[in-house]
């Protein structure tokens, strides 16, 4: 994993088609799915984004990725969530002149206040996840939306697994 | 607050008790509707045309307030009036009993209607039961602005609830939702505010900032909910006539789930912070928040005893969503969910009798009932999502929301009694969630 992880950051240094490549399949499947939704990522996106400057806020949310998943009613990160944390910190050490907000985001199967509350719980793990990878705790806030925005609409498991998410929305102007 | 109070009750209505309509004694009926699950057959009762000079116009419009409320509490059945033999032509008048007897109705209600020369409308009322061929009560007579008229068709609807079953009616209440509009990933919320029978609809909020979960004040008068205005969800409070409202504090992280306590004076809220959620008691002169749980978990969804002394809640700190009441004199919280599911929402009936939750159970939602002990669990209701119910002001009916699935699904309003019977839907304009049911209107 570790040394996956060398890999993946070397590669981001690099190109955006290597970038994808470290995504896993699972994610990219996702990823393509939210894309369709018109919320993010995926395969359709990455001819345009690999000419995109590497500090501008597309880029962060198409190369690096902006989204990571959760279990049903959990906060773990995944080994695959990490990955991308990783990246997105990587990302934000770069450019150090943008802050982020990070929405907490919850499937439709649970009832609103705890929704909110697991939203928040959400966020809050990837928040700590990026300052434990070292970006300035000023530069992270938090915000759940608990079932209130959901990116995929339809009622089974391949939607709600796509709702179960935390975002990170990068904002501000990159020094240059 | 008081002022407050007493203000908007000057302004939307002037109700007075008339002089009593009999000096005859009547001593309590025999009749009576006992609300129990053994309840099945609506009572059946006579609501001939109101008499008096504005019976016919303003009369009719109050009398068919009164109809459409006691048919749809699904305890009473008003026999169709193409059937009556008599038509009684004011409200002291002594019926002739066996017209009604013949027509099985087991309760009669006379009443006249007239425009007073200050513009107000009077109207008076008398049960009769038919059977026992005696009086049911002293009467009542009600003075309204025009703009009230429709509170009087209420308030005469609870007095007969009152009567007949012995406890008070719900008729005389106001429903605060939230308006859902626009597409399920961009869903536009407005709360909104009605009458319990959907009447004298508004829109408190413009939509330009997501809301959820109103509540009402013990006395109607305010509002807390909580809104994503400025990006922060916070809870905020709003006086209802005015449309004012404020922030409930400036703390760190986002505060939820607010409810008020039965006395008004404080507000229950969680405050989400660390990953954790908590619940702490606001008290609303001062602000000053005090924590009544603590440790890792999800605690939300508060709801106080009527008595104020305590409080049921939902956590996950055992591992699941369950059911917990706490003491606010002390002592640790106790669960009282142990079913198959999970278990949210928990709201304390006004008549402390019973804890309405939602359940989670293998894939549906259910509205459901407990005692405060967490014995004799009921399910009311089962569908893809019902969620949040809140009580009548007499704690004989809920109230809650039902979400059909999908891209196109949406939430409505519905209604079921403590029994588990008269489930329907209740009308709203659009799309509706998180209901709050106020107390009785002074």
């Amino acid at each position: 994993m570790t040394r996956f992880n060398l890999v993946s950051r070397l590669i981001l240094a690099a190109t955006l088609s290597a970038a994808l490549a470290a995504c896993s399949s699972d994610e990219a499947a996702r990823g393509g799915a939210d894309a369709a939704a018109g919320a993010g990522a995926g395969a359709g996106g990455a001819t345009a984004a690999g000419q995109l400057d590497p500090g501008s806020i597309e880029y962060f949310r198409t190369a690096v990725g902006d989204t990571v998943w959760f279990d049903t009613d959990s906060a773990a990160l995944s080994a695959e969530a990490q990955q991308t944390l990783r990246r997105q910190a990587d990302w934000l050490l770069r450019n150090p002149g943008i802050n982020a907000v990070i929405e907490g985001h919850a499937d439709e199967r649970g009832t609103r206040d705890y929704n909110l509350a697991l939203g928040a719980r959400r966020a809050t793990a990837a928040r700590n996840f990026l300052i434990g990878e070292g970006v300035a705790p000023e530069r992270l806030t938090t915000v759940s939306y608990g079932k209130e925005r959901p990116v995929a609409l339809c009622s089974d498991e391949s939607c709600w697994r796509q709702n179960r998410r935390a975002v990170t929305v990068a904002a501000g102007a990159p020094l240059s | 607050m008081r002022a407050f109070i007493a203000s908007v009750a000057a302004l939307l209505l002037v109700l007075a008790a008339a002089p009593q309509l009999r000096a005859q004694d009547s001593a309590p009926g025999p009749l009576r509707l006992e609300i129990s699950e053994g309840v099945i057959e609506p009572m059946p009762i006579a609501l001939p045309p109101f008499g008096g000079p504005d019976g016919a116009v303003l009369g009719e419009q109050v009398r068919r307030i009164v109809k459409r409320d006691l048919e749809d509490s699904g305890l009473f059945r008003v026999i169709d009036e193409a059937a009556y033999l008599e038509r009684p032509a004011g409200a002291d008048m002594r019926p002739n009993f066996a017209n009604w007897a013949i027509l099985n109705a087991e309760a009669l209600i006379i009443a006249d209607a007239q425009v007073e020369p200050d513009g107000r409308l009077a109207v008076r009322m008398q049960l009769w039961d038919v059977f026992g061929e005696r009086a049911l009560g002293d009467g009542l007579g009600l003075r309204a602005s025009p703009e009230a008229t429709r509170r009087v068709g209420h308030k005469l609807a609870d007095a007969i609830h009152l009567a007949l079953t012995g406890e008070p009616g719900y008729f005389d209440s106001r429903i605060a939702y939230v308006a859902e509009t626009g597409p399920k990933n961009a869903r536009v919320k407005r709360i909104a505010i009605m009458d319990q029978d959907g009447a004298n609809l508004r829109y408190l909020t413009d939509g330009g900032d997501l809301v959820l979960s109103p509540r009402f004040s013990p006395d109607g008068a305010y509002l807390v909910y909580l809104s994503y205005k400025g990006g922060h969800p916070r809870v905020r409070i709003m006086d209802v006539l005015t449309g004012r409202d404020q922030d409930l504090g400036g703390f760190p992280g986002m505060t939820f789930a607010p409810r008020f306590s039965p006395d008004g004076r404080k507000v229950l809220l969680s405050l989400a912070r660390g990953g954790d959620s908590d619940i702490y008691e606001m008290d609303l002169a001062s602000r000053e928040m005090r924590a009544l749980t603590s440790g890792p978990g999800i605690k939300t969804s508060p709801s106080y005893a009527p008595d104020g002394r305590r409080i049921v809640f939902e956590s996950d700190a055992g591992g699941t969503q369950q059911l917990y009441v706490m003491d606010l004199g002390g002592g640790a919280p106790r669960r009282i969910s142990f079913g198959e599911g999970r278990y949210g929402t928990p709201v304390w009936s006004p008549r402390g009798d019973l804890i309405a939750f939602t359940k989670i159970l293998r894939g549906r939602f259910h509205v459901g009932v407990m005692r405060p002990d967490g014995a004799s669990e009921r399910l009311l209701t089962a569908s893809f999502l019902d969620e949040a119910p809140v009580w009548s002001p007499n704690g004989r009916v809920l109230l809650f929301f039902r979400e059909t699935p999908g891209p196109n699904g949406a939430p409505a309003l519905w209604r079921v009694d403590a029994t588990g019977r008269n489930l329907r839907r209740v009308p709203t304009a659009t799309p509706a969630s998180d209901p709050s049911w106020s107390a009785l209107l002074p």
